[in-house]
């Protein structure tokens, strides 16, 4: 390995990927493209009505019937009842990623009638609001929507006397938005498509029209070759990377962060496609093929590794079919390592990833020849 | 300029020893038991038709391709097992030369000099070409001839010993034939070994210090033109023009005579018959209008030994084989 010649040869092999204008929209401009796109379509935006959650321990009593639809008339509250048994509601708007719970107590049309019969068992009830700080104003529109409406049957059933009395509570701040997940996405769309669309033309064209031969002309050796290679497709993916969290961030106010260990994903993940995508086109005999073959790769991968949807939304058949796919280890790693921040789970990827690229490299090394025999 | 025998392999007699040479691709024997010797600092031509084995035979003393058995040397190595010794000291403009679209002749000749480490005046080797106005296009601008030129320019950046110039005029226009041709004169001038192949007969005349005629994977003639002619072609001929009663008389001197176009062919066995010839021709009273010496030429020889492959063969050029 002779780094001199990498180095000689790597710009030369930029300049050819730069001037052609379909290999840099598909690496770099067209994942941009894709998270303007998706985030303006999938983001919430502000003027829309918040989805609340609500859990009903009165079973559907005709006051806490009342009650929700009032507030589903305030206009800015679409109400989703959930059924009792779910448990915990702030356990489970944490895991289906919603920002905001109300949960109505058993007994709540018992005290109102008894408030509204001047008994004395009649005492306040509390109405649980579960909030997310993260969310901004939707937590004030949710507590100021169940506050009026909780002021409005204080004022109907007991004069002004607080019998309905909301107590606001916080989800927590494990609340992730689309977007959060989009952006490590669209980097593993990235990381996939800059490769595998052009190592599938350059290892076929250039078989055809022998510029390996040419190449092998020169002292530069088919290992000095890979390695230029793999440095400029790492090289892209980082860019990539930056360009998405700036657009993702700066525009839809992804919360990512760009973590150290991250990185590791950056490397081998560009390693994994460019060996693969090397390997489709030595083994085809013509370009054509070649294509074909790249995209039966290239597709599947595309749509079910959680690029543009979490796997966990994943109807329960088709997930283990996005953890047969490589992409799905960089895709699942950079979330962990970009947005939870779960260093296990990180590490477990990077592994499974790490072992996929020694493999695979191997295999494109042990196929993809410089000289006829 | 570089003077003969600057180079470490300059002082051989011989920079490429091929014998028994054979390589299959199935059932085809490609190179069929080819023997023969390129002597340091000549041009040494494979002349032959399309398919018999000249590009097998360079790939394989290049190292590109492996030989199924025989043995070959260049400079002193094997080639394919010990390219890395060889490498260094040759230069190869292969058929069907292609490059990498975006990049620009002169872009292409500073990453192989950097690839080869070495500094070469990337100017001089433009303008040997001339590919001076065409330095900063890129490759997938330049037309057919352009692109052999830069294929012969980069085959110089690591100022070899000894080039490979795989059909290097094949498809172009007279002018940039020439232009190569230039160019190939000038490498033997500097004293360079050069190893060309071709299937023009002309190209393989003007410049060739020795030819090998190649045909399905064997050698079947070599030597210089002259040497090849004198050896492979049929004697003098006495062409008469006249009375075709001519023939007849003349054959009365226990002469090969045969009627060619309209014209009597005499075979000479010596000066001396056709003297002879004359005086009877004089002497006979019969009408005749134009005497002439025929000589065969290289492509009457390569015709008689190769035969006219296919119809509409045009002068100094062999015709393509057929799908290929
Ligand atoms: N890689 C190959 N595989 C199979 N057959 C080949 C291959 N290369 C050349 N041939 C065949 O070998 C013969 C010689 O080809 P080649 O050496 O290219 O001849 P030339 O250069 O004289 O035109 C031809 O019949 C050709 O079809
Ligand atoms: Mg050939």
């Amino acid at each position: 390995m002779n780094f001199r010649r990498i180095a000689a040869y790597f710009p030369a092999f930029a300049k050819g990927y730069i001037r052609n204008p379909l290999g840099l929209f598909m690496s770099l401009i067209f994942p941009v493209i894709l998270i303007l796109i998706f985030g303006a379509v999938f983001s919430n935006s502000g003027s829309s009505q918040v989805p609340l959650t609500v859990e009903n321990l009165d079973h559907n009593s005709p006051a806490s019937v009342a009650f929700l639809s009032a507030l589903n008339s305030t206009g800015v509250v679409t109400v989703n009842v959930v059924s009792p048994d779910v448990g915990n509601l702030s356990t489970y708007l944490a895991h289906n990623d919603l920002s905001a719970g109300l949960v109505i107590p058993a007994g709540f049309n018992a005290t109102l009638s008894a408030c509204a019969a001047h008994l004395p068992s009649c005492g306040p009830v509390q109405l649980l609001v579960f909030t997310n700080p993260s969310s901004g104003s939707e937590a004030g529109i949710v507590e100021g929507a169940v506050q009026g409406v909780a002021n409005g049957e204080n004022l109907r059933i007991a004069g002004g006397t607080v019998v309905v009395a909301p107590v606001n509570l916080n989800v927590g701040n494990q609340l992730y938005r689309y977007i959060d997940y989009l952006v490590p996405g669209l980097i593993g769309f990235s990381v996939l498509v800059a490769p595998m669309f052009s190592m599938v033309n350059v290892s076929s064209t250039w078989k055809r029209d022998k510029l390996f031969r040419q190449l092998s002309l020169t002292p530069l050796t088919r290992g000095e070759w890979l390695t230029a290679t793999f440095l400029w497709y790492v090289l892209l993916a980082f860019v990539s990377t930056l360009l998405l969290l700036g657009v993702g961030t700066a525009v839809f106010g992804a919360h990512v962060t760009l973590t150290l260990l991250a990185l590791p994903f950056l490397v081998v993940g560009p390693i994994l496609f460019v060996s693969i995508g090397l390997l489709a086109g030595s083994v085809s005999k013509t370009p054509e093929t070649a294509g074909v073959i790249g995209n039966i790769i290239t597709f599947p991968m595309m749509f079910l590794s959680g690029t543009f949807f979490p796997v966990s939304l994943f109807p329960s058949w088709l997930v283990p079919v996005a953890h047969a796919l490589p992409l799905y280890y960089v895709i699942d790693g950079l979330n962990a390592a970009m947005v939870f921040g779960n260093a296990s789970a990180a590490y477990l990827d990077l592994a499974v990833t790490t072992v996929l690229a020694v493999i695979f490299s191997l295999a494109a090394v042990r196929f993809f020849s410089w000289r006829e025999d | 300029m570089q003077e003969a025998g600057a180079w470490p392999g300059g002082t051989m007699t011989n920079s490429i020893e091929v014998s028994k040479l054979v390589k299959t691709y199935g059932s085809l024997r490609a190179v069929d038991g080819l023997d023969c010797d390129v002597r340091t600092g000549e041009v040494f031509s494979f002349l032959g038709p399309n398919g018999a084995g000249k590009t097998t035979t360079v790939e394989i003393l290049e190292g590109l391709r492996r030989k199924t058995s025989g043995e070959v040397r260049v400079l002193g190595f094997d080639p394919w097992t010990q390219l890395d010794q060889v490498r260094s000291r040759i230069g190869v403009t292969p058929q069907d030369f292609h490059f990498f679209p975006k990049l620009t002749p002169r872009e292409a000749l500073r990453l192989y000099a950097n690839l080869f480490g070495v500094k070469p005046d990337v100017d001089e080797l433009l303008a040997r070409v001339e590919l001076q106005d065409k330095a900063n296009d890129y490759y997938d601008t330049l037309s057919g001839g352009q692109h052999q030129k830069m294929g012969v320019a980069l085959a110089l950046v690591n100022d070899p010993e000894l080039l490979f110039l795989d059909e290097p005029t094949t498809g172009l226009d007279p002018r940039a034939r020439r232009a190569i041709w230039e160019v190939i004169r000038h490498l033997k001038l500097e004293g360079r070994t050069v190893f060309l192949t071709t299937h023009y007969l002309e190209e393989a005349q003007q410049l060739s210090d020795r030819i090998a005629i190649i045909n399905r994977g064997r050698i079947i003639a070599t030597g210089s033109p002259v040497d090849i002619i004198a050896r492979f072609g049929r004697p003098e001929r006495l062409r008469v023009v006249g009375d075709p009663a001519l023939a007849d008389r003349i054959a009365t001197l226990g002469l090969h005579v045969e009627r060619v176009d309209g014209a009597v062919e005499v075979e000479l066995r010596s000066k001396a018959d056709a003297l002879a010839i004359l005086a009877l021709v004089a002497s006979s009273g019969l009408r005749w209008d134009r005497f002439s010496i025929q000589t065969d030429t290289l492509e009457d020889v390569f015709i008689s030994m190769v035969g006219r492959l296919e119809d509409g063969s045009t002068p100094g050029a062999i015709p393509e084989e057929a799908g290929k």
